[in-house]
Formats: structure tokens, sequence, C-alpha cells
């Protein structure tokens, strides 16, 4: 006969318990008891209040590509002492930073004293509020000299109720990189318009099959050809409130755009850093339309591109766009944190990565948002012998084009698109035909944030 | 000695007999629940108590748990889940028992013993390194058997890893990781069936899938409950592997997959720990649910 013991239930619920902790930190602190972000303290030099200042190691976190800017810092001041992390740098609309963040300041400590990232949404959530974590810059923390140097609207995508909460690094403006050699073989002239660059692509297709004149496997393909086409899916109105217009015309024409071209296989839908792009058609490419950094990052990094052979043109437009405009892909930030223990070491840190020649002309691989270093970036890059033709015309002529109708809300455009999008182009379907799901993606992830939607 | 000092005496030997004392039992399990009260139910008690307040500390009733459900991200995560789930408990259940099974039947000592290690040595691989090794496997790319991720699930790993297939490659990575260690334990569970039980089977004319069937599993049952619960409570956490793929696919796997996923973002990306507490505390009421249904319908502590 089976006797049933009356331990069963509980030993069962303890199974259970052992194996299913739930997922949080061990801080108890509530939302609101971080550091208050609160300017009130106008007699701080700093125009916040700053924690209680001391000595120790900077901590500041890097992604790999950045890790040149740490690096140069430390031989340049062999005195300083730095901790310096690697991370993701909230590539591809990661959010690593923002979830470390909400993480310190559940534990009120942890936070890193400099932050870079590659994307420009942390001020919209990192800089108001009882969480705020990045500190103000422009009320006496950093020098009016310096912030003047950066190039005009380089420092908007970090303002936020016009104070500056960054130092920008980059600017990554789009314009159109060639490969001049297979060009000029190809008897083709240099396209000057989005409709020009379709016609040329529907050329490549039919007589050189296998070259490409773009990719749209990345996720920062909507502020390549989205943002350029001025198209409306993304207009931030207010701290939280967002315009959503992802089916408007301006959207529908760079979505059929680049259906065509991925229809005929002149535009790749495989990601530029991904191992197979470079092994299968690094070779191939004729043209992309693509941002500054491109040049460093891609050509010369993942591609391995011949010297002499890549050449910059104007950034494409459509031809009814007057002024012309073009797109942009993140372009870097250096962030100081408003809990740091160590201001004046992060200033000079900041200040020098953004503003001296030794990291910014010398090893950065992208244009430089400091108006005096690009200057110099652009001539040393032209005077390498590397590119073919001029580059610094277009380059500069772009910066000055990117349209400001693309907003820097506090979730990741990068993101939704590569989960929206991408695996359902991947299997077939055509940008165009997706674009009501685009939106509804948008429109939903903004809801969770709390913004205010209109379509 | 006196009649009523006998029966006091009696009554004392009779007391201590009832009372509770220490025994070497105690001592074993002690390290157990002391693990068990710091990592387990002071936690929960921790999340129950974000679940039913809200930022302030308010009791907040079933708000969080309702405000999660309606959010358009839960649902998708609850299939998701649920999909890998009925795979994952399915598969393992089969496989471990018929590769038990398999070793069980082989003659050779040498033979049982390399087996039994070759099961096991996926299982050495911790969790997110698994992933990471899987990673690589399933990049066309890179892949040692491109030919085979080609043909089952396409030629970019954008392909490989599309929102169909991600059920089957969570299974495959968590049976990889985690069967090897239940073979090796079932092979021990059908060593301890004696021997005269198969030999009656044999004598009755049973074959070995008869056996196996009527006379193996059956008295495997407690074994494999105690499989399916810890396999259950592992499962629900789904969390490492979307977490990674979506970072080895440049997002185009997201971030929102699981709920345990959904859970981290609702604490480290919206700063609302209720909201989190209240998806950890679902997961903890399905999970206690089924392990329950497992128990009572396995009989696992029912003495023979």
């Amino acid at each position: 006969m089976r006797r049933r013991s009356p331990a069963i239930l509980i030993t069962a619920v303890l199974f259970t318990v052992a194996a299913c902790g739930p997922p949080n930190p061990a801080g108890t602190e509530r939302p609101g008891t971080a550091t208050p972000a609160s300017d009130s303290a106008s007699s701080s030099k700093y125009g916040f209040a700053p924690a209680p200042q001391e000595d120790g190691k900077l901590v500041v976190w890097v992604d790999s590509t950045r890790l040149d800017a740490a690096k140069a810092y430390q031989a340049a001041h062999p005195g300083a002492q730095l901790d310096i992390v690697t991370y993701d740098g909230n590539a591809n609309g990661s959010n690593s930073l923002k979830t470390k963040v909400q993480l310190f300041n559940r534990a009120g400590e942890g936070w890193p004293d400099v932050v870079f990232t590659t994307d420009n949404n942390t001020a919209s959530w990192a800089s108001q509020g009882s969480g705020a974590f990045v500190a103000p810059l422009d009320k006496g923390l950093i020098d009016r000299n310096t912030l003047s140097g950066f190039a005009k609207g380089a420092l908007d995508v970090c303002t936020v109720d016009g104070t500056v909460y960054c130092l920008r690094n980059d600017l990554a403006q789009v314009v159109l990189w060639y490969n001049k050699k297979l060009l000029d073989e190809f008897g083709y002239e240099v396209p000057a318009t989005w409709e020009e660059y379709q016609a040329l692509g529907e050329r490549v297709a039919a007589e050189h099959p296998g070259y490409l004149v773009g990719t749209a496997g990345d996720a920062w393909a909507p502020e390549i050809y989205m943002w350029g086409a001025q198209c409306p899916a993304n207009q931030v109105t207010a701290a939280k409130a967002i315009t959503v217009k992802a089916t408007d015309p301006a959207c529908v024409r760079a979505a059929k755009l680049i259906d065509k071209l991925v229809a005929n296989k002149t535009m790749s839908l495989l990601p530029l850093f991904g191992p197979d792009f470079a092994k299968n058609q690094g070779d191939k490419v004729l043209m992309l339309p693509g941002p500054a950094w491109y040049g460093g990052a891609v050509f010369q990094g993942a591609l391995k591109t011949p010297k002499g052979t890549l050449a910059v043109g104007d950034a494409l437009h459509w031809a009814d766009q007057s002024p012309p405009v073009t797109g942009n892909v993140g372009g870097g930030a250096w962030w100081v944190s408003r809990h740091s223990a160590r201001l004046e070491a992060a200033r000079d840190f900041v200040t020098w990565v953004t503003t001296a020649d030794a990291y910014q002309v010398d090893k950065s691989p992208g244009y430089p948002a400091y108006s005096p270093a690009a200057a110099k970036w652009i001539a040393k890059q032209q005077d390498s012998g590397y590119y073919a033709g001029d580059i610094a015309a277009p380059i500069t002529a772009a910066a000055d084009q990117v349209w400001p109708g693309w907003g820097s809300p506090e979730f990741s455009q990068e993101a939704v698109w590569a989960k929206t999008v991408i695996p359902a182009q991947t299997a077939g379907k055509t940008v165009e035909s997706l674009l009501p799901e685009w939106q509804t993606a948008i429109e939903q992830q903004a809801q969770v944030l709390g913004y205010q939607v209109a379509g | 000695m006196s009649a009523p000092a006998m029966a006091a005496a009696g009554s004392r030997a009779g007391s201590r007999s009832r009372a509770w004392r220490p025994a070497a039992g105690h001592v074993f399990v002690s390290g157990y629940v002391v693990l068990l009260v710091a990592f387990g139910l002071v936690p929960t008690a921790y999340a129950l108590n974000l679940a039913f307040t809200d930022a302030g500390g308010r009791f907040a009733g079933l708000a969080n748990f309702v405000r999660t459900a309606q959010d358009h991200r839960f649902l998708a995560a609850v299939g998701h889940v649920g999909t890998y789930l009925a795979l994952w408990l399915v598969t393992l259940t089969v496989l471990v028992l018929a590769l038990a099974l398999l070793v069980h039947r082989l003659a050779a000592a040498w033979s049982r013993a390399v087996l039994r290690f070759v099961y096991y040595v996926p299982g050495a691989l911790a969790g997110a390194s698994s992933v990471l090794l899987w990673l690589f496997m399933l990049d066309p790319s890179v892949s040692p058997i491109d030919g085979v991720v080609r043909t089952l699930w396409g030629s970019t790993f954008v392909a490989v890893v599309a929102p169909g297939h991600l059920p089957w490659l969570f299974t495959i990575i968590a049976f990889w990781t985690g069967a090897g260690g239940w073979i090796v334990i079932m092979y021990g569970a059908l060593n301890s069936i004696p021997h005269e039980v198969i030999e009656a089977a044999r004598v009755d004319g049973a074959g070995p899938l008869r056996t196996a069937l009527r006379v193996q599993l059956p008295m495997l049952r407690k074994w494999i409950v105690y499989m399916l619960i810890l396999s259950l409570a592992a499962g629900t956490q789904l969390f490492v592997e979307p977490q990674l793929i979506s970072q080895a696919s440049f997002g185009v796997v997201g971030t929102d997959y699981s709920l345990n996923q959904l859970a981290y973002l609702y604490a480290f990306d919206q700063n609302d720990f209720n909201g989190s507490a209240a998806i950890a505390i679902d997961l903890l009421i399905v999970a206690l649910c089924c392990a329950g249904l497992f128990v009572a319908k396995g009989g696992l502590f029912d003495a023979d």
C-alpha cells in the first residue's frame, strides 16, 4: 500500500523556488532615491551638485574602436590613473549602457566616470529626472572655448532644454563611397541623386552581375536611406512625444529603392561587419552609400580595400530635395557621470580625446566633430595617398547637409529596424510591404517608454 | 520501582521518543537549507513584495500583473517560451531515455564507459560558453557543419536565426549542454533495477523493447519526473541563449524574446522593478503548477 508523505507539497514548492530566483538586483533602493538630478546647486562651479571629490582611478568605458583613444590619453598622460573597461558601446541598439546605469542607480554606486557611446540616444534618458546619470557640460565643467570649437549642430544630439550633456567624438554624415578604379573600368559616372543611383544599380545588375552598389543588411540601414529621404518616421516633438509616419511617400520611395536593388542583387542583405560579407562580397563593392567612418572602419578595416581605389562622392539626395539633405549613422559621443568623484580628471579626459590631435587627427577612424581637428584629419586622410581623388570637399559639404528631422528618442531606431524589418526582408518580403509593421513597432516601443505617439 | 514511578518513567521515555532530536540527516541538509533560504526564499519574498506594490511602496493589488500582461511583448514571449518548453521537454525525455537504454544494453564494459564519458563532455561547458560555441556552429560562414546548417536553416546567419527556427535551435543547444548528465543519471537508475526482475521478464518471453516499455521505464518513473521538474524550472528561465544570439545577430533577434528577458527589460530599461517582479512571479506560479502536476502524477514522493 502506498503512503503519501505530507512533505510532498512543501518539497515540490522548494524544488521550484530553488530554481526560480527573480531577476532582481540585490539593491533595495527605490526609484527616486539616487543622487538627484537637480541643478539647483548653482553655487557649484560645475552647475550641478557634485559627489564628494577624491583621488583614485578614473573609470572609463569605451567600445573596442575607442580603446585607442583611452590608450592614447594614457600614453600622453603617464601619471593619469585609468581603469579602462571595454563594452559594446551601445552599438546596434543594444541598450547595454542604460541597463547598467539603471542597475547602478538601484545600487547607488558603480557608475563609470566617463562613457563613450556609438549612439545619440543617451541624453534623452540619462539627463533628466531622479535617475539622471550624465552631467551637464556647459554649466562650468567644460571650457566655453572648447565647446565653441565643435562643428555647428554637432552637439545638438545631446542638448536637452538648451543644456549640453556630451562632447561629440565624430560626425557620421552619409556620403557616397565608391571604387574609382572599378567605376572607371566599367565606364560609369558617379551618381549625384538617388534616382541616378537606382538607374546605375539597374545597369550594374544587367552588365556586371555580382557587383554591389549598396548594402541594407545592417541595423543602421534606415539611417542611410530613410533619414536621407526625409522619411518622417522618427520625429521627436517633445521630451516624451514622437510623431511616426512610416508610410509617408518619402519613406515609400526610399523603400522602393531598396526593394528594387535588393531584387536585382546589387544591394546586399549581409551585415557589413559579419564574416560573410568580407569573405564573399568584399571585393565586389562598386559603391556604398554610408557614413564618414566607412572609410576607416569598413574599407580599410573590414574589407582591406587596396590603396588608390577608394573615392568619395557627394552625398546622394533626391532630385526634388531643396536644399539637398543626407542621413547620419551614429557619430559617437563622450559623457561624464554626474556621480563622478573625479570630475577634474574626467573633464581633462573628455576634452583631450575629443580635441587633441594625438587622437583625433592621428588615430581616429572617423571625421572629428571638433572643427580644428576635422580640418587636419581630412587633410591627413587626403595626404595619406590611400584615397583616389578629393575626399575633403564631399565629406565636409555633407557635414552641413544632415537632415535635422530625424530625432534621438530614448529607444534605438536601429533595434526596432533590426528586429522588425531585417528578418522579414531575409525571408523575402519587401521593405515597402513592411512599412506598416515598422510603423507599429516604432509606436509600440515608444509607448512602452511612455511616449505620446502621433501618427 | 513503584508503579507510579514506573509510569512516570515510561511517560518521560515516551515524550523523549516523540521529541525532536537532531540527526545526521539534518546536518547533511543544513547547508542546502541555508542556501535555499538565502538565494531562493528571501529573493522570492522580495519579488512578491515588489510585485504587489508600486514604485512608492504602496499596495497595488494586481495592477503590476495586469499592466505587464497587457504589454504587447508579453503574449509573444509566453508563446516563445511555451513552444520551446514543449519541444525541449519532449525531446529531452525521449532521447535521454533512448540513449540511456542503449548504453545500458551494450555488452562491453569499456564501450559503456566511453559512451557515458562522451555524453557527459558537452555538459562540462558552462551555459554561456556553450551558447558561444553554438554561435559558431550555427553561422554558415564559419561553421564546421556548414553543409548541414545551410540545408536545414539557410545560407546566412540571419536566415538561420529566423523566428521560426529559434525554438529548435534553443532546444538543440539545451539538449547538447544538459542531456549528457541526465543520460548518466538514467543509466545509474537502470542499474538499480534488480537483475532478477529483468531475468523474469526475459523468461516470460519479453524482448528488449517490451522489457524497456513494460518493466524498465515504469521503474524509472520517479527519475523521469525529477528530470522534468528541474528541466522545466530551467527552461522557463530562458535568457542566456536569446540574449547572446541577439548580440551576435546585431539585434535581428530581439532582446524581448523570452519572459525572463522581458523582466530584465522592465527592470533595467524601463526602471520598472515592480513590473519585472510581477513577470517573475508569473513564471514562478506556472513552474509551481507544472511541478505540482508532475509530482502528483509521477508519484515522486510516494513510499513503496
